[in-house]
């Protein structure tokens, strides 16, 4: 639309080639790192994907979700050609890596019924993250063979989720999801899940953040837990009436390994609430039940309460919670080291040290959690709080505990004088190496005047370095705490919010 | 109540986003990665609705378990007159219903063949003026409880093979084979066509007859599961199966024939296609067998006319569904080129509908050149079609998969999830009325019918 502007465009569309949205990021970000290259999308062309690619300024041809789409703008043609070439080396790699699969099988299954049928009886679970359109086939699929099945996928209709999980109980199996990000089924991490001791705790979550945080308290006071089942976000909604968490509940009841049952969830519906407590009554398993702003017992209803109310349960200590502050005093500007963490502070919860440097004006809270974000906010009491795992924002893109780029967004946009609160999820499923993804954006922030505070939700087995990652915050000015409300308290207390 | 995966070694299902199935891989738990890819566009909300259609499963189990129990025996050969409801001056046609306006070349030379032949009419000048007039009523074969190869025209001096299926009581009926070249089913009527199909009525018919009078009902599944592992796929190839019917009709015809039966044994085995039309009765006979069954979306029938390719389904009653009939990928015989090729057409994809022909490709690697590719491309093309069946067929075996069941019951829900359409075997017709056969080869059905049939079982699957 720009007659001036520079360089060349290079539109391709690869009609029948298909690729998952989180590899195709992945090529759009090394496509865009080319020498030349300004701009690289390569996606399906969804209508979203178009509008994005025509917003850039890009002149499209007709295409379809079917089809893949390739949009380069370089300094000159050939920069973009050269960047085209790498674009369909990478698009063979994701290729030839999909023909192979996992067992070297020449022609892999094209649905989940068909997958089944190749793993010839061992299939035990399926793992559904297919676009949330598509889901309902994909899902109907493994409960037709008699499979539970995990929809990670969100943005299926309620009336699907609820026919799934009806006909899932004729067959005996559990619907976790949809919008189910985080399960662990005898120990297997499923989606986003964190690598947990086993033990005798079982945890019934319609809230995947929610769980994380709750058994990531209880690895890191060292009580293990042996499953969790997610149900999916809606499940305790009256739509849908709590279908999976009382199959998950009968479930965890009915396995000899499981000594107590944590039920984890947003506030629920009341009605739904009422039926699931008379149920959890029922079992032989003791439940402890963590409605998010419901305190059930002395607790203040929050995720940390309730990890406490467990450990206390199952006649463990409640330790204090570690916590790590930033290093050397908050000056504004550049240059600040970043090589090293300190040791963790057990003494950062307060937040009193921060008042006395002034204090800040608003609160952002940039979440990647859902339950997370609605705890902080609770908690808190005060702030513009955004869920950027919302349906709204991955519609279309992968979740922002994979790609950061709308966060980064966010953080960067926070004027100085205020602050911020965030979430770092770590575990499988999760970015490889989220806090270095944030740091430079963090150190930029509090460089300007923002004091940034973390909730760093890990375990001391995941893969990303539970104190690796908090080093790497602490180091670019942040303070990070592994308890989301005590993360909250502390920064509702640089703005002189309650508490 | 318990579930096994709690305590079980996990082995994983994983569609959708690379990073969620590397991270199984991470923890070095065994899974199966599906290749999944978007349905067919605009297909979702039915497919949706399709599915939760709660009697779609047991219904589809029904169906399929009726198509691949069927037991077809050849029980007799008839004139259609005889045995086919054939109001006066009606003529039946391959494919979906279709009237001489949009009729193709090789349809058109087929139903002035068969105005001569019945004596309607002159010439071929007073056959395309009768039938341009409407006064021959057309209808498919399919609606006569018959198939018919190529054109598939049907007039009532023709003799057919009478299938009937043992297990569900059907019965079918499928015209003679002419052979190859110049003759009806390709459009041609020239001189030597109508003579052949007078002495087929005159000689061929009755002594057919007369043999299965003494040889008794030939069983059909039999012979086409030996056919199948001698190198036959039954559309394109039935050299053996054809080799295997002689086998069992010579002594009868020998005895039963008299002076005919040197000619007839002489035709019969000159023709590597004889067997062709008694499969497609037998394959017919199995997929009425799973018609009619409230909420299955099993095809039952996949025909061309020519013009349109249609396919059926059994929760929807006798309905079509349709969309543009293709022009088939292949090699060509002597000067002809894909210039002189027709859209696709006959009813021979009976045999595909019923889990043979290109689903049974990996099962006749002899022929695998003739419809373009080596052997690989055979049996890949025999797995694809596992995606889109419902079943693997319990006496159709393939020996070059293992002695593994032919892919069976093509599910219209999985034809849209997939977008993999099924692999049809074909002749190819030449265009213009009166040329015949041009060449063999492979052909893809549109996707449009099967979309069509989609939205309206989704338009009938009960809410909720």
């Amino acid at each position: 639309m720009d007659a001036e502007r520079p360089g060349t465009d290079l539109v391709r569309v690869r009609t029948g080639m298909y690729h998952d949205s989180v590899s195709l990021m992945r090529v759009s970000r090394a496509a865009a790192g080319l020498p030349g290259v300004e701009v690289a999308v390569v996606a399906m062309a969804t209508g979203l994907n178009l509008g994005i690619a025509a917003g850039l300024g890009f002149a499209l041809p007709a295409a379809g979700p079917a089809d893949l789409l390739v949009a380069l703008r370089a300094a000159d043609a050939d920069a973009a050609e050269r960047a085209a070439a790498e674009v369909d080396g990478l698009l063979a790699g994701l290729a030839a890596a999909r023909v192979a699969g996992p067992a070297g099988a020449a022609e892999p299954p094209r649905t989940v019924r068909a997958a089944v049928r190749a793993a010839g009886g061992a299939a035990t679970l399926a793992l559904v993250s297919v676009p949330g359109r598509y889901a309902f086939a994909e899902a109907m699929d493994a409960v037709e063979a008699g499979l539970s099945v995990m929809v990670f996928s969100d943005d299926v209709p309620v009336e699907r989720e609820v026919l799934l999980k009806r006909r899932a109980a004729e067959h005996g199996v559990l619907v976790m999801g949809p919008d189910c990000g985080t399960a662990v089924v005898g120990g297997t991490g499923l989606g986003f899940a964190n690598v947990l001791r086993p033990g005798p705790v079982g945890i019934v979550a319609a809230s995947g953040t929610g769980a994380q945080q709750v058994a990531c308290l209880l690895d890191l006071a060292g009580a293990g837990v042996g499953h969790i089942l997610g149900v999916g976000g809606r499940d305790l909604s009256a739509e849908v009436g709590g279908l999976s968490t009382l199959r998950a509940l009968d479930a965890l009841d009915a396995d000899p390994a499981t000594e107590l049952i944590v039920l984890v969830s947003k506030p629920p519906d009341p009605r739904v609430a009422d039926a699931v407590r008379k149920a959890a009554d029922r079992l032989a398993t003791p439940v402890v039940t963590a409605f998010l702003g419901r305190a059930s017992g002395r607790g203040p209803g929050d995720l940390t309460s309730a990890a406490e109310d467990v450990l206390r349960a199952l006649g463990a200590e409640v330790p204090g919670w570690p916590s790590w502050s930033a290093a050397g005093p908050r000056v504004p500007g550049p240059g600040r080291a970043a090589d090293s963490g300190p040791a963790p502070d057990h003494a950062a919860g307060d937040g009193g040290d921060r008042a006395a440097a002034g204090r800040a004006r608003r609160l952002h809270g940039i979440y990647a959690g859902g339950t997370l974000c609605a705890e902080a906010a609770l908690v808190a009491g005060t702030g513009d709080f955004t869920d950027y795992g919302d349906d709204a924002y991955t519609r279309g893109r992968a979740h922002p505990m994979i790609d950061p780029a709308f966060r980064l967004e966010a953080l960067a946009a926070v004027p100085p004088g205020d602050a911020v609160l965030l979430d770092v999820v770590l575990g499988h499923g999760a970015d490889p190496d989220p806090a270095g993804r944030l740091a430079p954006a963090v150190a930029a922030a509090v460089a300007r005047g923002v004091p940034v505070t973390v909730a760093l939700v890990g375990s001391s087995g995941d893969p990303q370095g539970l104190a690796a990652q908090a080093g790497a915050l602490c180091a670019a000015g942040a303070d990070v705490f592994v308890s989301n409300a005590l993360a909250a308290r502390h920064a509702a207390g640089l703005t002189g919010g309650p508490r | 109540m318990s579930l096994p995966l709690l305590s079980g070694e996990p082995h994983v299902i994983t569609a959708g986003a690379a990073v969620l199935g590397e991270a199984l891989d991470a923890q070095a738990v065994p899974r199966t990665a599906v290749d999944w890819r978007p349905p067919l566009p605009g297909t979702e909300d039915d497919l949706a609705r399709v599915l939760a259609d709660p009697r779609r499963a047991a219904a589809n189990a029904r169906a399929v378990d009726r198509l691949t129990s069927a037991r077809p025996l050849l029980t007799g050969v008839r004139p259609a007159r005889e045995v086919l409801d054939l109001p006066p001056g009606t003529f039946l046609h391959a494919g979906p219903p279709i009237g001489w306006e949009r009729a193709s070349g090789p349809m058109r030379g087929a139903l002035v063949g068969a105005v001569l032949l019945e004596g309607l009419a002159g010439d071929a000048a007073g056959a395309q003026e009768l039938l341009a007039a409407g006064r021959v009523r057309l209808e498919p074969c399919h609606r006569h409880r018959a198939v018919g190869p190529m054109a598939g025209v049907v007039s009532p001096s023709m003799w057919m093979f009478e299938v009937r299926d043992a297990e569900h009581g059907g019965i079918a009926h499928c015209s003679l084979n002419e052979g190859l070249g110049k003759v009806l089913r390709y459009g041609a009527y020239g001189p030597e066509v109508i003579g052949r199909l007078r002495w087929m009525g005159e000689v061929l018919g009755p002594a057919l007859a007369a043999a299965l009078e003494l040889t008794g009902p030939l069983d059909l599944r039999s012979l086409i599961a030996q056919a199948l592992q001698m190198g036959d796929e039954l559309h394109n190839r039935n050299r053996a199966a054809t080799s295997l019917l002689i086998r069992e009709l010579a002594p009868a015809l020998v005895e039963a024939a008299g002076r005919h039966a040197a000619e007839v044994l002489r035709f019969a085995g000159g023709n590597d296609h004889f067997f062709l039309n008694a499969g497609m009765a037998a394959c017919k006979v199995s997929a009425d067998a799973a018609r009619d069954v409230p909420g299955s979306t099993l095809v039952v029938a996949m025909a061309r006319n020519g013009t349109d390719f249609g396919v059926q389904v059994s929760g929807l009653g006798d309905r079509w569904f349709t969309g543009p009939a293709g022009v088939p990928d292949g090699l060509y015989l002597g000067a002809y080129g894909p210039a002189d090729a027709n859209p696709d057409i006959g009813d021979s994809t009976i045999t595909e509908t019923a889990g043979l022909g290109g689903f049974a490709m990996a099962a006749a690697p002899a022929i695998v050149r003739f419809v373009g590719g080596d052997v690989a491309d055979a049996t890949a093309a025999t797995r694809s079609m596992y995606e889109i069946t419902l079943a693997e067929h319990p006496a159709y075996r393939i020996p070059g998969l293992g002695f593994r069941g032919t892919p069976v019951g093509v599910d219209v829900t999985l034809v849209a999830r997939t977008g993999l359409l099924p692999t049809v075997n074909t002749g190819i017709a030449g265009r213009v009325a009166g040329t015949g056969q041009v060449g063999a080869g492979l052909v893809s059905p549109p996707a449009a019918a099967f979309t069509a049939a989609l939205a309206a079982l989704a338009r009938e699957a009960p809410i909720g």
